[in-house]
């Protein structure tokens, strides 16, 4: 398919479509970006407090990428999509707005089944048409290397460690999996950023990350949850309690002062 | 006679850019090498023996008219240094004696270790820290679905050369780098993040 080397060229419906899917894309940064700063100060060891600091730093700096493209295609800027959307403009899925509950096995998994999804999806826009997406995704997928290496070594080494750090990953991963599964939540906007050539379709970048996961999580010993039913809404803007408390927190100061510098 | 060193860094930059820009006059072929050397003059906050332009995050300068454009190609997209390097790029520009100066951040091209030049990895050796590992085509993570997990990387030891090292934690005092450490001399150090697409 011919590449779109910019936004002008792009037809109504097929610039909706990419809208939902940058929100989308930068809110689930946004808040897993959120997610790990809380375990600054509060890991388990230094090292993993050093880890999921950078990976937050990491997260958001994607989604500022994600909301300048939106800020080019006619949204607001950056820091007022970060910081004054209600909950239900949110588009991230439920995995990330879980709370860290001070379970350290959950954040793990979590992170190493939303690196992975994320690669997916990575690689997928890299060989799409739309040249500014493709240009940031290849970027952005290129920092994801050691955040997956990070989360496959812990997934490993704690499945096959003892009884008690195994029994607390299959019981993460039983937790987690529904919800990484809504991260393929189907949306309206599929069919036409399909047709575009911009992005293939949620069914299929989900069959792509299960057969990326499925060995590791083996490897691990751990047991895959073949039945789990997939957590949809993030997408819609349907969220656990749990995202509203986060906002909460991160837009205490912009709400208090929009202009604000820290 | 040759010297390697320099043959190879004019390679990279051959290959890799930057695109030093064209000009039209010889006046403004002047005014391209001072701005070069000013934004070359700029070094990395985090590892200050390295110039920006030997660290390879410096994608083109160009100059139209009465301004300056300097394209910056930041090594991590998160990197809090990004927005102080640019500044300190305009700030050293208009020492330069240009007054319209505009410094971008770009991804295309992308930054990758490969955009080091040779000099820069012996700087960051001689700093003590393990420069990148060279890329390889086989590293190239999720082209496809089998490869989107990568694959174990063993980093030479910058003190002793000795490839006995383990990996102490992946994540480091700043976003580019990783700890290690060497069974052989018996140190940590630190390694400089081996970025490739
Ligand atoms: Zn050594």
């Amino acid at each position: 398919m011919k590449p779109i080397e910019s936004f002008d060229d792009l037809t109504t419906v097929t610039r909706d479509a990419l809208v939902d899917l940058l929100y989308r894309l930068g809110d689930d940064e946004l808040v897993l970006g959120h997610r790990n700063s809380e375990w600054t100060g509060l890991a388990p060891i230094l090292e993993e407090d050093i880890a999921f600091s950078s990976m937050a730093q990491d997260e958001m700096g994607h989604a500022q990428v994600y909301y300048q493209m939106l800020h080019a295609l006619g949204e607001p800027d950056p820091d007022t999509i970060a910081f004054s959307r209600k909950p239900r403009e949110y588009r991230c899925a439920s995995l990330v707005s879980l709370a860290n509950d001070k379970n350290w096995a959950f954040c793990l998994l979590r992170q190493f089944l939303y690196d992975a999804s994320e690669t997916v999806r990575l690689t997928a826009l890299c060989e799409g048409t739309l040249v500014p997406l493709a240009q940031a995704a290849r970027k952005i997928r290129s920092e994801e290397k050691y955040h997956l290496m990070h989360g496959r070594s812990w997934v490993l080494r704690l499945g096959n460690a003892t009884d008690e750090s195994h029994e607390r990953m299959q019981t993460a991963l039983y937790e987690a999996y529904p919800h990484a599964l809504g991260l393929f939540e189907p949306t309206a906007a599929d069919e036409p950023l399909t047709l575009a050539g911009i992005c293939p379709r949620e069914e299929e970048l989900r069959r792509q990350w299960e057969s990326a996961v499925a060995p590791v999580l083996a490897d691990a010993g751990l047991e895959q949850p073949e039945t789990a039913q997939a957590a949809y809404g993030g997408r819609v803007g349907h969220h656990p309690e749990s995202l509203t408390s986060l906002l909460n927190d991160m837009q205490i100061v912009y709400k208090i002062d929009p202009a604000a510098k820290w | 006679m040759v010297n390697p060193m320099a043959n190879s860094d004019a390679e990279r930059r051959a290959q890799y850019g930057p695109d030093r820009g064209t000009a039209d006059t010889s006046a403004d072929a002047g005014r391209l090498e001072a701005v070069w050397q000013a934004v070359a003059s700029v070094t990395d906050p985090e590892i200050p023996v390295l110039s920006i332009v030997d660290l390879g995050i410096v994608a083109g300068v160009r100059i139209g008219g009465t301004c300056v454009v300097v394209d910056v190609t930041p090594t991590f997209v998160g990197c809090p240094a990004v927005e102080m390097i640019c500044d300190e790029i305009r700030s050293a520009v208009e020492r330069a004696g240009e007054d319209d100066v505009t410094v971008n951040t770009v991804f295309d091209p992308p930054w990758t270790s490969d955009r080091l030049t040779e000099t820069g990895r012996r700087k960051l050796k001689e700093f003590g820290l393990a420069p990148p590992l060279a890329s390889t085509c086989g590293n190239q993570i999720g082209r496809t679905s089998s490869s989107v997990m990568p694959p174990a990387e063993t980093v030479p030891c910058p003190f002793c050369d000795s490839t006995e090292t383990v990996v102490e934690s992946l994540f480091g005092p700043t976003l580019c780098r990783s700890i290690h450490y060497c069974n052989k001399c018996l140190q940590s150090f630190e390694h400089f993040k081996t970025v490739e697409l």
